[in-house]
Protein backbone atom coordinates (compact mmCIF):
# COMPACT_ATOMS: atom_id res chain seq x y z
CA UNK A 1 0.00 0.00 0.00
CA UNK A 2 2.83 2.37 1.01
CA UNK A 3 0.48 5.27 1.69
CA UNK A 4 -0.96 6.97 4.75
CA UNK A 5 -3.18 4.90 7.03
CA UNK A 6 -5.42 6.81 9.44
CA UNK A 7 -6.67 4.84 12.43
CA UNK A 8 -10.06 6.25 13.43
CA UNK A 9 -11.51 6.00 16.94
CA UNK A 10 -15.03 5.06 17.95
CA UNK A 11 -16.72 4.04 21.15
CA UNK A 12 -20.04 2.19 21.12
CA UNK A 13 -20.60 3.11 17.47
CA UNK A 14 -20.00 6.85 17.98
CA UNK A 15 -16.97 8.53 16.41
CA UNK A 16 -14.44 10.40 18.45
CA UNK A 17 -14.60 13.66 16.49
CA UNK A 18 -10.82 14.11 16.60
CA UNK A 19 -10.74 11.18 14.17
CA UNK A 20 -12.12 13.41 11.39
CA UNK A 21 -9.45 16.04 11.97
CA UNK A 22 -6.82 13.30 11.78
CA UNK A 23 -8.40 11.95 8.60
CA UNK A 24 -8.15 15.44 7.05
CA UNK A 25 -4.48 15.55 8.12
CA UNK A 26 -3.98 12.13 6.52
CA UNK A 27 -5.51 13.24 3.22
CA UNK A 28 -3.32 16.35 3.15
CA UNK A 29 -0.18 14.44 4.04
CA UNK A 30 -0.88 11.77 1.41
CA UNK A 31 -1.42 14.44 -1.26
CA UNK A 32 1.88 16.11 -0.40
CA UNK A 33 3.96 12.94 -0.50
CA UNK A 34 2.19 11.71 -3.61
CA UNK A 35 0.63 8.66 -1.97
CA UNK A 36 -2.84 7.41 -1.22
CA UNK A 37 -4.73 7.73 2.07
CA UNK A 38 -6.70 4.94 3.65
CA UNK A 39 -8.58 4.65 6.92
CA UNK A 40 -9.23 1.90 9.43
CA UNK A 41 -11.88 1.56 12.10
CA UNK A 42 -11.68 -1.18 14.72
CA UNK A 43 -14.43 -2.63 16.89
CA UNK A 44 -17.18 -5.21 17.04
CA UNK A 45 -19.57 -4.86 14.07
CA UNK A 46 -18.14 -1.70 12.55
CA UNK A 47 -19.70 -2.21 9.10
CA UNK A 48 -21.92 0.87 9.33
CA UNK A 49 -19.03 3.06 10.47
CA UNK A 50 -16.85 1.74 7.64
CA UNK A 51 -19.59 2.56 5.14
CA UNK A 52 -19.70 6.11 6.47
CA UNK A 53 -15.96 6.38 5.87
CA UNK A 54 -16.42 5.09 2.32
CA UNK A 55 -17.90 8.47 1.34
CA UNK A 56 -14.54 10.18 1.85
CA UNK A 57 -11.77 10.55 -0.70
CA UNK A 58 -9.78 7.50 0.36
CA UNK A 59 -8.15 4.59 -1.35
CA UNK A 60 -9.48 1.98 1.04
CA UNK A 61 -11.42 1.67 4.25
CA UNK A 62 -10.52 -1.24 6.50
CA UNK A 63 -13.25 -2.55 8.78
CA UNK A 64 -11.24 -4.26 11.50
CA UNK A 65 -13.95 -6.39 13.00
CA UNK A 66 -13.77 -8.81 15.90
CA UNK A 67 -15.89 -9.67 18.89
CA UNK A 68 -12.86 -9.15 21.13
CA UNK A 69 -12.56 -5.53 19.93
CA UNK A 70 -15.99 -4.63 21.37
CA UNK A 71 -14.73 -3.31 24.69
CA UNK A 72 -11.42 -1.52 24.31
CA UNK A 73 -8.32 -3.27 25.64
CA UNK A 74 -4.75 -2.28 24.84
CA UNK A 75 -3.81 -5.90 24.14
CA UNK A 76 -6.53 -6.59 21.57
CA UNK A 77 -6.20 -3.23 19.82
CA UNK A 78 -2.41 -3.50 19.66
CA UNK A 79 -2.53 -6.99 18.18
CA UNK A 80 -5.28 -6.14 15.68
CA UNK A 81 -3.55 -2.97 14.45
CA UNK A 82 -0.18 -4.70 14.26
CA UNK A 83 -1.71 -7.39 12.04
CA UNK A 84 -3.46 -4.86 9.80
CA UNK A 85 -0.27 -2.81 9.38
CA UNK A 86 1.78 -5.92 8.52
CA UNK A 87 -0.82 -6.88 5.93
CA UNK A 88 -1.18 -3.46 4.32
CA UNK A 89 2.37 -2.02 4.78
CA UNK A 90 1.54 1.71 4.99
CA UNK A 91 4.48 4.09 5.07
CA UNK A 92 2.83 6.36 7.67
CA UNK A 93 0.20 5.56 10.29
CA UNK A 94 -1.70 8.47 11.86
CA UNK A 95 -3.82 8.36 15.03
CA UNK A 96 -5.88 11.07 16.76
CA UNK A 97 -4.06 11.93 20.01
CA UNK A 98 -6.78 10.65 22.34
CA UNK A 99 -6.44 9.07 25.77
CA UNK A 100 -7.15 5.67 24.16
CA UNK A 101 -4.44 6.17 21.54
CA UNK A 102 -1.99 7.12 24.28
CA UNK A 103 -2.83 3.78 25.90
CA UNK A 104 -2.02 1.49 22.95
CA UNK A 105 -0.42 3.26 19.95
CA UNK A 106 3.08 3.41 21.53
CA UNK A 107 2.88 -0.39 21.85
CA UNK A 108 2.03 -0.77 18.16
CA UNK A 109 4.98 1.43 17.18
CA UNK A 110 7.31 -0.53 19.47
CA UNK A 111 6.40 -3.76 17.68
CA UNK A 112 7.84 -2.24 14.51
CA UNK A 113 10.97 -0.96 16.27
CA UNK A 114 9.54 2.54 15.88
CA UNK A 115 8.35 5.38 18.11
CA UNK A 116 5.06 7.22 18.00
CA UNK A 117 5.72 10.89 17.26
CA UNK A 118 2.95 12.00 19.57
CA UNK A 119 0.64 14.98 19.80
CA UNK A 120 1.79 16.57 16.54
CA UNK A 121 0.40 19.95 15.47
CA UNK A 122 1.47 19.99 11.83
CA UNK A 123 3.91 18.67 9.28
CA UNK A 124 6.01 19.70 6.34
CA UNK A 125 7.34 17.44 3.64
CA UNK A 126 11.08 17.19 3.16
CA UNK A 127 11.73 15.36 -0.12
CA UNK A 128 9.09 12.65 0.07
CA UNK A 129 9.20 12.25 3.84
CA UNK A 130 7.22 14.17 6.44
CA UNK A 131 8.75 16.14 9.29
CA UNK A 132 6.29 16.56 12.15
CA UNK A 133 5.95 19.59 14.42
CA UNK A 134 5.11 19.02 18.07
CA UNK A 135 5.19 21.00 21.27
CA UNK A 136 7.78 20.79 24.03
CA UNK A 137 7.73 22.15 27.59
CA UNK A 138 3.92 22.35 27.76
CA UNK A 139 3.75 24.50 24.64
CA UNK A 140 6.57 26.92 25.43
CA UNK A 141 8.63 25.63 22.49
CA UNK A 142 8.02 23.70 19.31
CA UNK A 143 10.18 21.01 17.76
CA UNK A 144 10.44 19.52 14.28
CA UNK A 145 10.78 15.77 14.59
CA UNK A 146 11.95 13.62 11.73
CA UNK A 147 11.03 9.96 11.59
CA UNK A 148 13.88 7.61 10.72
CA UNK A 149 14.55 3.95 10.17
CA UNK A 150 12.45 1.73 7.95
CA UNK A 151 8.71 2.44 7.51
CA UNK A 152 6.08 2.37 8.84
CA UNK A 153 6.39 5.62 10.75
CA UNK A 154 3.85 6.56 13.41
CA UNK A 155 2.39 9.89 14.54
CA UNK A 156 -0.62 11.10 16.53
CA UNK A 157 -2.41 14.38 15.83
CA UNK A 158 -3.41 16.96 18.45
CA UNK A 159 -7.04 18.03 18.84
CA UNK A 160 -7.76 21.14 16.80
CA UNK A 161 -4.54 21.04 14.80
CA UNK A 162 -6.39 20.19 11.58
CA UNK A 163 -9.91 21.04 10.49
CA UNK A 164 -12.47 18.34 9.86
CA UNK A 165 -14.34 20.64 7.42
CA UNK A 166 -11.38 20.37 5.04
CA UNK A 167 -12.08 16.67 4.53
CA UNK A 168 -12.39 15.72 0.86
CA UNK A 169 -15.38 13.62 -0.06
CA UNK A 170 -15.22 10.79 -2.58
CA UNK A 171 -15.68 7.08 -2.64
CA UNK A 172 -13.60 4.33 -1.14
CA UNK A 173 -13.61 0.59 -1.22
CA UNK A 174 -14.48 -1.12 2.08
CA UNK A 175 -12.37 -4.12 2.93
CA UNK A 176 -13.13 -6.36 5.90
CA UNK A 177 -10.19 -7.39 8.00
CA UNK A 178 -10.64 -10.03 10.67
CA UNK A 179 -7.63 -10.05 12.99
CA UNK A 180 -6.50 -13.26 14.63
CA UNK A 181 -7.35 -12.60 18.28
CA UNK A 182 -7.78 -15.04 21.14
CA UNK A 183 -9.24 -14.34 24.59
CA UNK A 184 -6.00 -15.43 26.32
CA UNK A 185 -4.10 -12.59 24.54
CA UNK A 186 -6.08 -10.06 26.57
CA UNK A 187 -4.62 -9.60 30.03
CA UNK A 188 -6.74 -6.70 31.29
CA UNK A 189 -10.42 -6.96 32.22
CA UNK A 190 -12.13 -3.62 31.55
CA UNK A 191 -15.30 -2.67 33.42
CA UNK A 192 -17.91 -0.29 32.02
CA UNK A 193 -16.90 3.38 31.79
CA UNK A 194 -18.66 5.65 34.30
CA UNK A 195 -18.97 9.29 35.32
CA UNK A 196 -18.10 10.17 38.90
CA UNK A 197 -21.27 12.10 39.71
CA UNK A 198 -23.76 14.41 38.11
CA UNK A 199 -22.07 17.74 37.53
CA UNK A 200 -23.43 20.34 39.89
CA UNK A 201 -21.70 23.14 38.01
CA UNK A 202 -22.38 23.60 34.31
CA UNK A 203 -19.62 25.89 33.12
CA UNK A 204 -20.78 25.53 29.52
CA UNK A 205 -23.76 27.78 30.21
CA UNK A 206 -21.68 30.71 31.49
CA UNK A 207 -21.24 33.89 29.42
CA UNK A 208 -18.14 34.93 31.30
CA UNK A 209 -15.64 32.64 32.97
CA UNK A 210 -12.82 33.72 35.24
CA UNK A 211 -10.36 30.84 35.42
CA UNK A 212 -7.45 30.50 37.78
CA UNK A 213 -4.20 28.55 37.53
CA UNK A 214 -0.98 27.82 39.37
CA UNK A 215 -0.06 31.51 39.44
CA UNK A 216 -2.42 31.94 42.40
CA UNK A 217 0.20 30.08 44.49
CA UNK A 218 -1.92 29.21 47.56
CA UNK A 219 -5.44 28.16 48.41
CA UNK A 220 -5.73 31.21 50.68
CA UNK A 221 -5.42 33.43 47.58
CA UNK A 222 -8.44 31.97 45.74
CA UNK A 223 -10.81 34.69 47.12
CA UNK A 224 -8.82 37.25 45.09
CA UNK A 225 -10.10 35.77 41.82
CA UNK A 226 -13.44 34.87 43.36
CA UNK A 227 -14.02 38.56 43.88
CA UNK A 228 -13.22 39.30 40.24
CA UNK A 229 -15.68 36.61 39.13
CA UNK A 230 -18.31 38.15 41.39
CA UNK A 231 -17.70 41.65 40.07
CA UNK A 232 -18.01 40.46 36.46
CA UNK A 233 -20.98 38.16 37.15
CA UNK A 234 -18.81 35.29 35.97
CA UNK A 235 -18.46 31.60 36.84
CA UNK A 236 -15.22 30.67 38.55
CA UNK A 237 -13.20 27.89 36.89
CA UNK A 238 -9.69 26.51 37.17
CA UNK A 239 -6.93 24.62 35.42
CA UNK A 240 -6.23 21.08 36.50
CA UNK A 241 -3.48 21.64 39.10
CA UNK A 242 -5.82 23.85 41.16
CA UNK A 243 -8.45 21.10 41.30
CA UNK A 244 -5.79 18.42 41.88
CA UNK A 245 -4.68 20.36 44.94
CA UNK A 246 -8.27 20.56 46.15
CA UNK A 247 -8.31 24.37 46.08
CA UNK A 248 -11.45 24.30 43.94
CA UNK A 249 -13.77 21.33 43.28
CA UNK A 250 -13.03 19.07 40.28
CA UNK A 251 -16.32 20.11 38.67
CA UNK A 252 -14.85 23.58 38.05
CA UNK A 253 -12.00 22.20 35.96
CA UNK A 254 -11.63 23.31 32.34
CA UNK A 255 -9.52 21.20 29.97
CA UNK A 256 -9.21 17.80 28.36
CA UNK A 257 -10.09 15.97 31.56
CA UNK A 258 -12.65 18.57 32.66
CA UNK A 259 -15.25 20.65 30.86
CA UNK A 260 -14.98 22.17 27.38
CA UNK A 261 -16.34 25.70 27.33
CA UNK A 262 -16.90 28.43 24.76
CA UNK A 263 -18.11 31.51 26.66
CA UNK A 264 -18.20 35.08 25.38
CA UNK A 265 -15.22 35.90 27.57
CA UNK A 266 -12.69 33.56 29.12
CA UNK A 267 -10.31 35.27 31.50
CA UNK A 268 -7.28 33.13 32.29
CA UNK A 269 -5.58 34.32 35.46
CA UNK A 270 -2.17 32.84 36.26
CA UNK A 271 -2.69 30.03 33.76
CA UNK A 272 0.33 29.22 31.59
CA UNK A 273 -1.75 27.51 28.90
CA UNK A 274 -0.65 23.88 28.63
CA UNK A 275 -2.39 22.16 25.73
CA UNK A 276 -4.54 20.08 28.11
CA UNK A 277 -6.06 23.35 29.27
CA UNK A 278 -6.20 25.08 25.87
CA UNK A 279 -8.31 22.34 24.27
CA UNK A 280 -10.99 23.07 26.86
CA UNK A 281 -11.28 26.82 26.25
CA UNK A 282 -9.82 27.91 22.94
CA UNK A 283 -13.30 28.07 21.46
CA UNK A 284 -14.12 31.09 23.65
CA UNK A 285 -15.09 34.19 21.64
CA UNK A 286 -12.73 36.45 23.55
CA UNK A 287 -9.79 35.27 25.58
CA UNK A 288 -8.07 37.47 28.16
CA UNK A 289 -4.78 36.34 29.68
CA UNK A 290 -3.15 37.74 32.79
CA UNK A 291 0.25 36.19 33.47
CA UNK A 292 3.62 37.30 34.76
CA UNK A 293 5.50 35.33 32.09
CA UNK A 294 5.28 37.07 28.72
CA UNK A 295 6.33 33.81 27.02
CA UNK A 296 3.47 31.79 28.53
CA UNK A 297 1.65 29.85 25.77
CA UNK A 298 -1.69 31.29 26.92
CA UNK A 299 -0.75 34.54 25.14
CA UNK A 300 -0.69 32.66 21.82
CA UNK A 301 -4.46 32.25 21.97
CA UNK A 302 -5.31 35.45 23.85
CA UNK A 303 -7.12 38.43 22.30
CA UNK A 304 -6.11 40.69 25.17
CA UNK A 305 -3.06 40.19 27.32
CA UNK A 306 -1.69 41.75 30.46
CA UNK A 307 1.83 40.81 31.49
CA UNK A 308 1.99 41.45 35.19
CA UNK A 309 1.62 40.28 38.74
CA UNK A 310 -1.89 38.95 39.17
CA UNK A 311 -1.87 40.01 42.82
CA UNK A 312 -1.68 43.61 41.63
CA UNK A 313 -3.65 43.35 38.38
CA UNK A 314 -6.69 41.44 39.66
CA UNK A 315 -7.56 43.77 42.59
CA UNK A 316 -7.11 46.76 40.25
CA UNK A 317 -9.41 45.05 37.77
CA UNK A 318 -12.08 44.46 40.44
CA UNK A 319 -12.05 48.19 41.20
CA UNK A 320 -12.26 49.20 37.56
CA UNK A 321 -15.09 46.75 36.87
CA UNK A 322 -17.05 48.05 39.86
CA UNK A 323 -16.44 51.61 38.72
CA UNK A 324 -17.61 50.81 35.18
CA UNK A 325 -20.74 49.10 36.45
CA UNK A 326 -21.79 51.81 38.90
CA UNK B 1 4.98 -5.59 46.77
CA UNK B 2 8.22 -4.66 45.04
CA UNK B 3 7.64 -1.43 43.15
CA UNK B 4 9.94 0.40 40.76
CA UNK B 5 9.16 4.06 40.15
CA UNK B 6 10.71 5.54 37.06
CA UNK B 7 11.38 9.24 37.61
CA UNK B 8 12.79 11.98 35.42
CA UNK B 9 14.50 15.24 36.27
CA UNK B 10 13.20 18.23 34.29
CA UNK B 11 13.75 22.02 34.37
CA UNK B 12 11.63 23.74 37.04
CA UNK B 13 8.29 24.89 35.78
CA UNK B 14 8.88 28.63 35.60
CA UNK B 15 12.25 28.34 33.82
CA UNK B 16 13.02 30.96 31.21
CA UNK B 17 13.95 28.69 28.34
CA UNK B 18 16.56 29.55 25.75
CA UNK B 19 17.33 27.52 22.68
CA UNK B 20 20.74 25.82 22.74
CA UNK B 21 23.52 26.68 20.31
CA UNK B 22 22.95 23.58 18.15
CA UNK B 23 19.28 24.54 17.78
CA UNK B 24 18.13 21.07 18.73
CA UNK B 25 17.47 21.40 22.45
CA UNK B 26 17.44 24.03 25.16
CA UNK B 27 20.42 25.58 26.85
CA UNK B 28 20.17 23.85 30.19
CA UNK B 29 23.45 24.51 31.97
CA UNK B 30 22.09 27.52 33.87
CA UNK B 31 18.66 26.13 34.77
CA UNK B 32 17.34 24.66 38.01
CA UNK B 33 15.82 21.19 37.95
CA UNK B 34 13.18 19.24 39.82
CA UNK B 35 11.33 15.94 39.64
CA UNK B 36 8.86 15.72 36.75
CA UNK B 37 5.53 16.44 38.42
CA UNK B 38 3.55 13.35 37.31
CA UNK B 39 6.53 11.23 38.43
CA UNK B 40 6.24 12.80 41.90
CA UNK B 41 2.67 11.50 42.03
CA UNK B 42 3.86 8.07 40.83
CA UNK B 43 6.43 8.01 43.63
CA UNK B 44 3.81 9.01 46.20
CA UNK B 45 1.49 6.24 44.95
CA UNK B 46 4.30 3.71 45.27
CA UNK B 47 5.05 4.85 48.84
CA UNK B 48 1.37 4.61 49.79
CA UNK B 49 1.09 1.10 48.27
CA UNK B 50 4.14 0.04 50.24
CA UNK B 51 2.68 1.45 53.45
CA UNK B 52 -0.51 -0.56 52.83
CA UNK B 53 0.93 -3.82 51.56
CA UNK B 54 4.57 -3.84 52.62
CA UNK B 55 7.47 -4.38 50.25
CA UNK B 56 10.06 -2.13 48.71
CA UNK B 57 10.15 1.02 46.57
CA UNK B 58 13.04 1.49 44.17
CA UNK B 59 13.50 4.79 42.35
CA UNK B 60 14.86 4.40 38.82
CA UNK B 61 16.22 7.40 36.97
CA UNK B 62 17.99 7.90 33.65
CA UNK B 63 19.79 11.21 33.57
CA UNK B 64 23.03 13.14 34.00
CA UNK B 65 25.00 13.44 37.24
CA UNK B 66 22.83 16.37 38.37
CA UNK B 67 19.81 14.02 38.51
CA UNK B 68 21.27 12.52 41.71
CA UNK B 69 19.73 15.51 43.52
CA UNK B 70 16.25 14.41 42.39
CA UNK B 71 17.07 10.80 43.30
CA UNK B 72 18.15 11.89 46.82
CA UNK B 73 14.84 13.70 47.22
CA UNK B 74 12.96 10.52 46.28
CA UNK B 75 14.98 8.60 48.86
CA UNK B 76 14.28 11.31 51.44
CA UNK B 77 10.56 10.94 50.81
CA UNK B 78 10.77 7.23 51.51
CA UNK B 79 12.08 5.24 48.54
CA UNK B 80 14.26 2.41 49.90
CA UNK B 81 17.01 2.57 47.31
CA UNK B 82 17.68 3.83 43.80
CA UNK B 83 19.18 2.97 40.45
CA UNK B 84 20.74 5.80 38.48
CA UNK B 85 21.50 5.17 34.83
CA UNK B 86 24.03 7.92 34.43
CA UNK B 87 24.21 9.54 31.01
CA UNK B 88 25.13 13.16 30.34
CA UNK B 89 23.62 13.54 26.88
CA UNK B 90 20.08 12.26 26.50
CA UNK B 91 19.42 14.04 23.20
CA UNK B 92 20.86 11.07 21.28
CA UNK B 93 18.00 8.86 22.51
CA UNK B 94 14.38 8.64 21.44
CA UNK B 95 11.52 7.28 23.56
CA UNK B 96 12.21 3.71 22.48
CA UNK B 97 15.90 3.97 23.31
CA UNK B 98 15.15 5.44 26.74
CA UNK B 99 12.40 2.93 27.51
CA UNK B 100 14.69 0.04 26.54
CA UNK B 101 17.38 1.19 28.98
CA UNK B 102 14.86 1.67 31.79
CA UNK B 103 13.27 -1.69 31.02
CA UNK B 104 16.61 -3.45 31.09
CA UNK B 105 17.50 -1.95 34.46
CA UNK B 106 14.02 -2.72 35.86
CA UNK B 107 13.95 -6.30 34.59
CA UNK B 108 16.88 -7.38 36.75
CA UNK B 109 14.90 -6.39 39.86
CA UNK B 110 11.86 -8.57 38.98
CA UNK B 111 9.37 -5.98 40.28
CA UNK B 112 5.67 -6.64 40.87
CA UNK B 113 4.75 -3.19 39.68
CA UNK B 114 6.40 -0.42 37.68
CA UNK B 115 4.99 3.08 38.05
CA UNK B 116 5.86 6.27 36.19
CA UNK B 117 4.22 9.60 35.47
CA UNK B 118 1.88 9.75 32.48
CA UNK B 119 4.13 12.21 30.66
CA UNK B 120 7.14 14.45 31.15
CA UNK B 121 6.96 18.20 31.47
CA UNK B 122 9.80 18.67 28.98
CA UNK B 123 9.36 16.27 26.03
CA UNK B 124 5.77 15.36 26.82
CA UNK B 125 5.75 12.28 24.59
CA UNK B 126 3.71 10.40 27.21
CA UNK B 127 5.02 6.99 26.21
CA UNK B 128 7.93 5.89 28.37
CA UNK B 129 5.81 3.68 30.65
CA UNK B 130 3.79 2.14 27.84
CA UNK B 131 6.87 1.34 25.76
CA UNK B 132 8.65 -0.09 28.82
CA UNK B 133 5.69 -2.43 29.31
CA UNK B 134 5.79 -3.52 25.69
CA UNK B 135 9.55 -4.11 25.78
CA UNK B 136 9.14 -6.19 28.96
CA UNK B 137 6.07 -8.02 27.65
CA UNK B 138 3.97 -6.75 30.59
CA UNK B 139 0.39 -5.48 30.63
CA UNK B 140 -0.02 -1.75 31.16
CA UNK B 141 -2.65 0.87 31.81
CA UNK B 142 -2.36 4.63 31.44
CA UNK B 143 -3.57 7.85 33.09
CA UNK B 144 -4.33 6.09 36.37
CA UNK B 145 -6.26 7.80 39.17
CA UNK B 146 -6.47 4.92 41.72
CA UNK B 147 -4.70 1.63 42.39
CA UNK B 148 -6.00 -1.16 44.62
CA UNK B 149 -5.10 -4.80 45.01
CA UNK B 150 -7.64 -7.36 43.75
CA UNK B 151 -6.83 -10.99 44.44
CA UNK B 152 -3.41 -11.74 42.99
CA UNK B 153 -3.65 -8.72 40.70
CA UNK B 154 -4.73 -5.09 40.80
CA UNK B 155 -7.75 -2.99 39.92
CA UNK B 156 -6.95 0.46 38.57
CA UNK B 157 -9.06 3.49 37.69
CA UNK B 158 -8.24 4.89 34.26
CA UNK B 159 -9.14 8.46 33.43
CA UNK B 160 -10.92 8.81 30.09
CA UNK B 161 -11.84 12.09 28.42
CA UNK B 162 -14.63 14.52 29.41
CA UNK B 163 -14.94 13.40 33.02
CA UNK B 164 -15.34 9.67 32.27
CA UNK B 165 -13.48 6.92 34.12
CA UNK B 166 -13.09 3.18 33.80
CA UNK B 167 -11.94 0.49 36.22
CA UNK B 168 -9.67 -2.18 34.78
CA UNK B 169 -8.45 -5.36 36.46
CA UNK B 170 -5.08 -6.73 35.51
CA UNK B 171 -2.55 -9.32 36.66
CA UNK B 172 0.87 -8.52 38.13
CA UNK B 173 3.54 -7.70 37.20
CA UNK B 174 2.25 -4.65 35.36
CA UNK B 175 3.22 -1.11 34.36
CA UNK B 176 1.03 1.90 35.21
CA UNK B 177 1.36 5.52 34.16
CA UNK B 178 0.08 7.79 36.92
CA UNK B 179 -1.96 10.97 36.47
CA UNK B 180 -1.18 14.11 38.49
CA UNK B 181 -3.62 14.56 41.36
CA UNK B 182 -4.07 10.84 42.15
CA UNK B 183 -2.93 11.50 45.72
CA UNK B 184 -1.57 14.22 47.97
CA UNK B 185 2.18 14.65 47.74
CA UNK B 186 4.18 14.39 50.95
CA UNK B 187 7.15 16.48 51.94
CA UNK B 188 10.42 14.90 52.95
CA UNK B 189 10.91 14.98 56.72
CA UNK B 190 14.19 16.00 58.35
CA UNK B 191 14.59 12.39 59.46
CA UNK B 192 13.92 11.26 55.89
CA UNK B 193 16.56 13.62 54.50
CA UNK B 194 19.04 12.34 57.05
CA UNK B 195 18.27 8.70 56.30
CA UNK B 196 18.50 9.27 52.54
CA UNK B 197 22.22 9.90 52.88
CA UNK B 198 22.81 6.28 53.87
CA UNK B 199 20.53 4.70 51.26
CA UNK B 200 21.99 2.88 48.28
CA UNK B 201 22.17 4.50 44.84
CA UNK B 202 23.36 1.93 42.34
CA UNK B 203 24.99 3.61 39.36
CA UNK B 204 24.97 1.94 35.97
CA UNK B 205 26.06 3.14 32.56
CA UNK B 206 24.27 2.98 29.24
CA UNK B 207 27.02 0.66 27.99
CA UNK B 208 26.35 -1.80 30.82
CA UNK B 209 22.71 -1.97 29.74
CA UNK B 210 23.51 -2.82 26.15
CA UNK B 211 24.40 0.59 24.80
CA UNK B 212 22.38 3.15 22.89
CA UNK B 213 20.07 2.07 20.09
CA UNK B 214 19.95 4.03 16.84
CA UNK B 215 17.07 6.49 17.30
CA UNK B 216 14.01 6.02 15.12
CA UNK B 217 13.06 9.68 15.44
CA UNK B 218 15.23 12.74 15.90
CA UNK B 219 14.57 16.35 16.85
CA UNK B 220 15.76 18.44 13.91
CA UNK B 221 15.09 21.87 15.29
CA UNK B 222 13.63 23.59 18.34
CA UNK B 223 11.98 26.99 17.94
CA UNK B 224 9.56 29.46 19.46
CA UNK B 225 5.94 28.86 18.47
CA UNK B 226 4.30 31.44 16.27
CA UNK B 227 1.36 33.36 17.59
CA UNK B 228 -1.85 32.38 15.86
CA UNK B 229 -3.79 35.37 17.12
CA UNK B 230 -3.12 39.08 17.14
CA UNK B 231 -2.95 39.67 20.85
CA UNK B 232 -3.53 43.22 22.03
CA UNK B 233 -1.10 43.62 24.89
CA UNK B 234 -2.33 46.10 27.48
CA UNK B 235 0.59 47.71 29.22
CA UNK B 236 1.26 50.24 31.92
CA UNK B 237 0.92 49.90 35.68
CA UNK B 238 -1.49 47.32 37.08
CA UNK B 239 -4.09 50.05 37.46
CA UNK B 240 -3.58 51.39 33.93
CA UNK B 241 -3.69 47.94 32.34
CA UNK B 242 -6.82 47.06 34.33
CA UNK B 243 -8.53 50.28 33.20
CA UNK B 244 -7.63 49.54 29.55
CA UNK B 245 -9.00 46.02 29.83
CA UNK B 246 -12.28 47.17 31.35
CA UNK B 247 -12.66 49.66 28.53
CA UNK B 248 -12.15 46.85 25.98
CA UNK B 249 -14.64 44.63 27.79
CA UNK B 250 -17.15 47.46 27.87
CA UNK B 251 -16.85 48.90 24.37
CA UNK B 252 -15.36 46.14 22.17
CA UNK B 253 -16.51 42.89 23.76
CA UNK B 254 -19.57 44.50 25.36
CA UNK B 255 -19.97 42.30 28.37
CA UNK B 256 -19.91 45.03 31.03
Amino acid sequence: MSGVLVVMEQRGGAWNRMSWETLAAGQQLAAQIGASASAAVAGNSVGALANELASKALDKVFAVDHQLLGAYTADAYTAALEQLIRRTSPSIVLFPHTYQVRDFAPKVATRFGQVLISDTIGFRVDGDAPVFARQLFQGKLNADVKPGGPAPHFASVQAGAFRADQLQNGTALVENFTPDLKPEMIRAKPEDPFRESARAVDLTAADIIVSVGRGIKEKENIPIVEELAKALGAELAASRPICDSGWLPMERQVGSSGQTVSPKVYMAVGISGAIQHLVGMKGAKTIVAINKDSNAPIFEVADYGIVGDLFEVVPALVEEVKKAKS
Amino acid sequence: MKIIVSIKQVPVRDSQLRIGSNGRWIQDNDLSFEINEPDAYALEEALQLKEKHGGEVIALCLGPARASQTIREALAKGADRAIHIEEEDLTAFDTLGIAKLLAKAAEAEKPDLILTGLQSDDLGAGQTGVVMAEVLGLPSATIIMAVETAGAGIRVKRELEDGWFQNVQMPLPAVLTIQSGINKLRYATLMGIKKAKTKEIKRVTVAELGGPAAPAATIERVYLPQRTKQTQMLDGSAKEAAAKLVEKLKFEVRVI
